[in-house]
């Protein structure tokens, strides 16, 4: 692979299949991911979106297929060349994955302690409180444990864990499931801040459609065991597919979108008045 | 990433850390001097980044004396920790910013809002306090403990009451499970041990006796001991090790993920559902085990004596009728309820204690384990002197 392709697409799948027992996950899935894009990944409960994520962060060994993350092959190399792509990635899992013997602080380190000895302890507490207060979280709380916390607080701490070693890429599992809708819109403008701030390129598996309107420069949906259709959310509802139809302009999708609506309408008239 | 510097870098020797494979970067460096107005300027130069950072840090904080001018000119790449340790000699020194970058300026604002005081970990006490502490809260919780212990003892017997109530609530199909995996599943590993004790006692036993002359009572050694003690209390601590440290790790696992909370919405008790069966099969088993694994140490006895003792196989077996008084049966079979009680309780109450995170699942399972085993062996000294007050000696 060509390195202005990999500094274009940091992620290209290709033809990918997993298999679990008979059931059949994926099958000649194909993805790419462009640099500096926030992508959303729609679809059904059980399509796979957790799967293509694991698969992509090399948690799950694919059956057949290619997956290259910023230039390297996942799905070729063995754990050790892997490791180098390891840091400059983060991943917010579901439900904040955070070590729960660890203060949030100490959760942050982790990743710069691994990667990174020779940063002295001095510098990689002034890291950890600084990433505690980026992800949104006041700077008391790097000295809490993840069971202190609330639910969206965990997000947030797993956030800057994910976010530890300044990634290029950055993995979003549901971070606004389970999440109230104040929580969820602030989380949803955090990510779109940190996006712009740090130039990440945001990977996101989403059910909430508010996320998807508010922060996606592009949806990939997937379904019958591939994506389906990569684009924004207007090109997808040109394309006239059912599930899309259905997931977009279901009473829900609906909502979502007059709320972008309003959104947009608000903005041009205080526009307008300034 | 933009690897696009503002200076072509200058050749450098290999980085001090070697999992380090990215592409090749130039390291952090900086000057201080002074311009002709006697303004000191540090300039930073190279890449301010995560990765190259950790060198230069220690230097960076050792300089003293004013500096008037950061100089960001020379950055090729800066990413948050690059422009944190910018915004740390801003802040420290006063120094106005020349030559940032529109990217070190948006980052120098993002990590400015951190005043880098706030505590990393909840402050560590002395030890001198930290230890009394410990041990005064260690009293203070067991007596906690005692009356938790008894609460739940408490609700266990209501629970049954309310059973024999209403027999039709019982949980038959949930107490066959657990038969199964404390007493059938473990048949294999408590027969196995528990005939290999037995050629270990035999054995050891035999060499001993033979000094006397007197091999023959090898034959009530071996049989008396496993009847009356070994065989319930090795199945005791093999249960509490098997079966004990399952039900904590189960119901405290339910516990966490609110399973047993539930259970209690949906008018679902708890303790019928999850205590009762456990204790049941433990408290029916228990006393089985304990039977076969004697059964089994005697076989180990008579195999190993068929050899060095020369005593045939069969005939130590008629033996053991003869010189095993029946109340060794008993002895044995009173104890093995009471262990097999005790040791489910422990787990279960340790189980229901578990609340927080993962490690206390581990902690509660070692309590359980721990607990079991010890009030095990206490209850079998106290019986051992009871039975032999008796007359069951």
């Amino acid at each position: 692979m060509s390195q202005s392709r990999a500094s274009d697409f940091p992620i290209v799948v290709e033809g990918l299949r997993n298999v679990f027992g008979d059931h059949v996950i994926h099958d000649g899935l194909d993805l790419t991911v462009r640099r500096g894009e926030i992508i959303g990944v729609v679809g059904g409960s059980g399509t796979g979106k957790s799967v293509l994520m694991r698969s992509i962060i090399g948690l799950q060994t694919p059956e057949a297929g290619s997956i290259e993350v910023l230039g390297q092959s996942i799905t070729d190399a063995d754990d050790d060349d892997d490791i180098d792509i390891r840091s400059r990635w983060g991943v917010l899992f579901q439900g904040g994955a955070l070590f729960s013997t660890l203060t949030v602080a100490e959760n942050v380190e982790v990743p710069l302690r691994e990667f990174y000895p020779e940063i002295s302890d001095e510098l990689r507490h002034e890291i950890a409180r600084y990433k505690v207060m980026l992800s949104g979280l006041p700077e008391e709380a790097a000295a809490k444990y993840p069971s202190e916390l609330s639910g969206g607080m965990k997000k947030r701490a797993g956030l800057a864990r994910a976010l530890a070693l300044d990634p290029e890429l950055l993995f979003l599992d549901e971070p606004t499931a389970g999440l109230d809708p104040i929580g969820a819109a602030a989380f949803d403008k955090l990510t779109r801040e940190l996006q712009e701030t740090l130039g990440l390129t945001v990977f996101l598996i989403t059910h909430d459609l508010d996320t998807l309107h508010e922060i996606c420069d592009r949806v990939a949906v997937l379904a019958d065991k591939r994506v389906i259709a990569v684009g924004t959310i207007p090109e997808l509802l040109a394309l006239d597919h059912p599930w899309i139809q259905e997931y977009f302009n279901g009473p829900r999708g609906r909502a979502a979108e007059a709320a972008q609506a309003r959104a947009a309408v608000l903005d041009n008239s205080a526009g307008r008045g300034a | 990433m933009a690897e696009a510097g503002c200076h072509s870098p200058p050749p450098l020797p290999s980085p001090p850390f070697s999992r380090m494979t990215r592409p090749m970067r130039p390291l952090a460096d900086f000057t201080l001097e002074q311009d002709a107005a006697g303004t000191s300027i540090l300039s930073l130069r190279g890449a301010y980044l995560v990765s190259t950072v950790g060198t230069v840090d220690a230097a960076l904080r050792a300089i003293d004396g004013p500096v008037q001018r950061l100089d960001l000119s020379q950055v090729s790449a800066i990413d948050t920790v690059g422009a944190w340790i910018a915004w740390r000699i801003i802040r420290d020194s006063g120094a106005a910013v020349t030559g940032q970058s529109e990217e070190a300026h948006r980052l120098i604002e993002s990590v400015s809002a951190s005043s880098g005081t706030a505590l990393i970990a909840p402050p560590q006490v002395p030890v001198l306090e930290r230890v009394p502490a410990r041990v005064g809260e260690a009293m203070y919780n067991s007596r906690a403990g005692l009356i938790g212990l008894l609460g739940f003892l408490g609700a266990m017997l209501i629970s049954f009451g309310d059973l024999i109530r209403h027999p039709s609530r019982f949980r038959g199909k949930a107490l066959v499970h657990q038969i199964e995996l404390v007493g059938v599943n473990s048949l294999g590993i408590i027969g196995l041990m528990s005939f290999l004790v037995g050629i270990v006692i035999a054995q050891q036993g035999a060499v001993q006796l033979q000094q006397f002359g007197a091999e023959m009572l090898t034959v009530n050694l071996t049989g008396r001991i496993a009847m009356r003690e070994l065989g319930v209390l090795m199945t005791a601590i093999m249960v509490a090790g098997r079966s004990g440290s399952a039900f904590a790790a189960q119901i405290g696992t339910m516990k966490l993920t609110e399973e047993v909370d539930a259970m209690r919405t949906i008018g679902v008790s708890p303790m019928e559902a999850l205590v009762v069966p456990r204790v049941v099969a433990a408290f029916l088993m228990m006393p089985l085990l304990g039977f076969y694994a004697a059964l089994m140490a005697i076989c180990g006895g008579a195999f190993v004596s068929a050899f060095t003792l020369g005593i045939p196989f069969l005939t130590f077996l008629s033996r053991i009728q003869e010189v095993v008084p029946i109340h060794d049966l008993w002895v044995g079979l009173v104890k093995g309820p009471v262990f097999g009680f005790i040791v489910a309780i422990a787990g279960c109450y340790q189980g229901m204690l578990v609340q927080g995170n993962a490690e206390e699942v581990g902690l509660r399972t070692t309590q359980a384990v721990v607990q079991a085993i010890f009030a095990v062996i206490v209850l079998d000294a106290f019986f051992a002197v009871f039975f032999t007050e008796l007359g069951w000696g």
